[in-house]
């Protein structure tokens, strides 16, 4: 067998093979049994055909599923195992190299380097061998069982249409629960970080603490600081200025965003003829299809230089890496999330209270300000609400543009760093992952997470209340 | 009843000649009618005959649609609504409108009623504010039931309640002429027989054009009746020759439910 052809990929084509073919056997099967009863089958031909080919299809699919997620940690530990008895005085730490090097040469991908490790490699590869056809062969069993118990069902009275029906509605079911158990997945994994990290460091000091600088340590010159971080003070994991830096570019980003925005999404709606509005908005929505990459350069190489010279020229002291440079080009990026947004809300508001505002003698504006707004609002505000949390959660334009030594200021011509900046600047590297430092990063992103959550909660519930006063 | 349609009444709107363009298609032709003062006129005719596009001519409500002209001459007074110098903002100021669905805004009972005057700065004062809403609110015959309750959201109220708001708020700015588009098509029984008797008493102080699909309605609350059949006028005059004896076959069809 050459390389091209795997034993999986040759097993997948098989199993396709075989649903194919039990799909024109059952068809073939009822339409035969029909003529031959003289009776009208339940359902089209081709629901039997589907019928079969599930039956040899979804148990194949779930058990070559389940194959992956218990047979390849029983191989490796096996070997593992074999591994232990080979190198009897090796700590953990290497003999999980030695793990992964023996992993790679059983697949061929390097050569052994030792005949001892060849020899364990030889009875790996033997393992996975006899394991791969174990499973060709229960692969087989199972399509096979399949195949005949649908098979002989087939018959004009059964009720294949109703019963493909059943299956799709636990196809889309399952995938509901798969992206909701992949949530859940993500945030426990944020939250059991997160309590390790709160195991070493109250929750009173994170969350209220106003000085942040986990890295202390490793700045030198700071003698007095190291020697504090390394008598486990907590002095340094406070967030409140990481927060407020956040909170600070994000201000500074609305002031930018909902004003254009909404002003725009009012000319949309409002004012421009569909002609124009065609024109308008995709050009509006290209500038949420930019990568935020790019916004960063703009931000770090144009925008920040721009206010630090206009700074020196009306006698100002800007920080090369302003807030105000990260949280306006962020404001810009957000502009098209909150005009698209907003222009569908005012929308959605019914012609019918135009129509009544006009009819009153209301001008266009006097319609707008007092009519059409007011009853958008609850609509916009969930739009806002939205618009901060990925103001909140923006990464790669702070990274690029914003500071990163945690100052608390509110002043935006000063330097300020972010939660997101935070965390990139802990998790990147080389890093242990369970010293405080990381597990700090899992505590900031968990803040984050519930921020978000209830902005996004609350946006829902303001866009809900709006939805419900027009049915 | 009989006494009121007997008198001769003055002339309070003249439209002539007017013609009426979506895009390329003619909606309204060479339609010429004079409207008497204090009176009720009720537009009727089958779906898509151009009736509410003709009542929306009287406050250039039409203007609010792009692709729409309007031709000819609709005389108030010496004022030509559909003149180019006529703006039309101070205009429905002037003929106020309900529609077919309640349009309450989302505000309260009060603010519903005291839109108009507030845009148009017709109080001077709070408490004259105050007056013309309950005034406004008693003429549409809504007070009694609101009276404690103005500052409540409006679109809490039942859909006549709803209606008669609209009325309220239409009359608080102080019009001559109210048009109502089907004001009752989207009101149960009872809701639309209190709405007709509040048409009868407002055509005391006001000339009311009433579109509806409704032949009794017409019957009802009106003094004149409009039979209009795919964009043209076919029969205008008094309600009881209309409904009784109409001139025009394709009226008499129309009425006698053999059309529609």
């Amino acid at each position: 067998m050459s390389d091209f052809l795997s034993p999986n990929l040759v097993v997948f084509a098989m199993t396709i093979a075989a649903a194919f073919l039990s799909f024109y056997l059952a068809t073939g099967r009822v339409r035969k049994q029909a003529i031959a009863s003289q009776t009208k089958s339940h359902s089209l031909n081709q629901y039997y055909g589907f019928y079969v080919s599930l039956w040899v299809l979804v148990p194949a699919i779930l058990l070559a599923l389940m194959w992956m997620f218990a047979a390849d940690p029983m191989l490796t530990s096996a070997a593992k195992a074999r591994m232990v008895d080979a190198y009897p005085n090796l700590p953990e730490s290497f003999l999980n190299l030695k793990m992964a090097q023996l992993v790679n040469i059983a697949s061929g991908y390097i050569k052994a380097p030792d005949a001892v490790m060849a020899a364990q490699a030889e009875l790996l590869r033997a393992a996975q061998a006899s394991a791969d056809r174990a499973r060709s062969l229960t692969l087989a069993a199972v399509m096979c069982n399949g195949f005949f118990y649908a098979f002989r069902r087939v018959s004009p009275e059964l009720r294949a249409r109703v019963l493909c029906e059943a299956f799709l509605r636990r196809l889309f079911f399952l995938s509901a629960v798969v992206a909701i158990l992949t949530t859940i997945g993500i945030v426990a994994s944020l939250l059991f970080e997160a309590v390790r990290f709160f195991r070493e460091i109250s929750l009173f000091d994170f969350f209220f603490g106003t000085h942040w600088s986990p890295m202390t340590a490793l700045r030198p010159g700071d003698a007095a600081a190291a020697d504090e971080f390394v008598a486990g003070s907590t002095g340094s994991f406070g967030m409140v200025p990481v927060m407020a830096g956040t909170l600070l570019v994000a201000v500074i980003a609305m002031a930018v965003a909902v004003p254009i925005g909404l002003f725009s999404a009012i000319y949309t709606s409002e004012f421009a003829s569909w002609r124009v509005r065609n024109i308008v908005k995709p050009t509006l929505e290209v500038l949420a299809g930019v990568p935020t990459v790019v916004y960063g350069f703009f931000a770090a190489l144009t925008a920040a230089p721009f206010f630090r010279d206009l700074g020196l020229f009306v006698g100002l002291d800007v920080s090369s890496q302003s807030a105000l440079a990260a949280g306006g080009v962020m404001g810009i990026m957000i502009i098209p999330f909150i005009s698209s947004l907003s222009d569908d809300v005012i929308t959605a508001v019914p012609q019918s209270l135009r129509d009544g505002a006009y009819g009153l003698g209301s001008t266009r504006g006097e319609t707008i300000i007092r009519v059409v707004l007011p009853a958008a609002f609850p609509g916009l505000v969930g739009a806002f609400l939205l618009a901060i949390s990925r103001a909140i959660g923006e990464t790669m334009i702070v990274v690029m543009a914003a500071g990163v030594a945690a100052n608390m200021t509110i002043n935006p011509l000063e330097s300020v760093t972010t939660v997101t900046v935070q965390i990139v600047m802990l998790l990147t590297g080389d890093n242990e992952f369970d010293s405080v430092k990381t597990l700090s990063a899992f505590a900031l992103g968990m803040t984050l997470f519930v921020i978000t959550l209830l902005l996004n909660v609350a946006a829902l519930t303001a866009s809900r209340r709006l939805g419900q006063r027009y049915e | 009843m009989d006494t009121v349609v007997d008198m001769a009444k003055a002339i309070k709107i003249q439209a002539k000649d007017v013609n009426v363009f979506y895009g390329e298609k003619q909606a309204l032709n060479n339609v010429s009618i004079d409207i008497e003062d204090r009176s009720v006129t009720a537009f009727i005719g089958p779906s898509g005959c151009g009736k509410s596009t003709f009542l929306r001519c009287f406050n250039r409500m039409n203007d609010v649609i792009p692709s729409c002209r309007v031709e000819g001459s609709i005389m108030m007074g010496d004022v030509d609504v559909n003149s180019l110098q006529t703006d039309p903002v101070l205009l429905r100021a002037r003929i106020g409108m309900v529609f077919q669905k309640p349009n309450p805004f989302p505000k309260t009972i009060f603010e519903n009623v005291a839109y108009g005057p507030r845009i148009h700065g017709l109080a001077q004062s709070k408490t004259e504010l105050d007056d013309m809403v309950e005034d406004s609110l008693k003429k549409a015959g809504l007070w009694g039931e609101v009276a404690d309750r103005l500052a409540d959201q409006a679109t809490g109220l039942s859909g006549g309640q709803q209606q008669r708001l609209c009325i309220a708020r239409a009359i608080a700015v102080g019009p001559d002429v109210l048009l109502m588009d089907e004001p009752c098509s989207a009101l149960d029984p009872i809701a639309t027989s209190v709405i007709e008797e509040l048409i009868s008493e407002l055509q005391q102080r006001f000339t009311i054009l009433i579109v509806t699909h409704s032949m009794q309605q017409a019957a009802r609350v009106s003094q004149k009746t409009a039979y209009f059949h795919l964009g043209t006028l076919v029969e205008y005059g008094d309600t009881k020759d209309v409904f009784t004896l109409p001139k025009n076959e394709q009226t008499e069809a129309y009425i006698s439910g053999k059309i529609g």
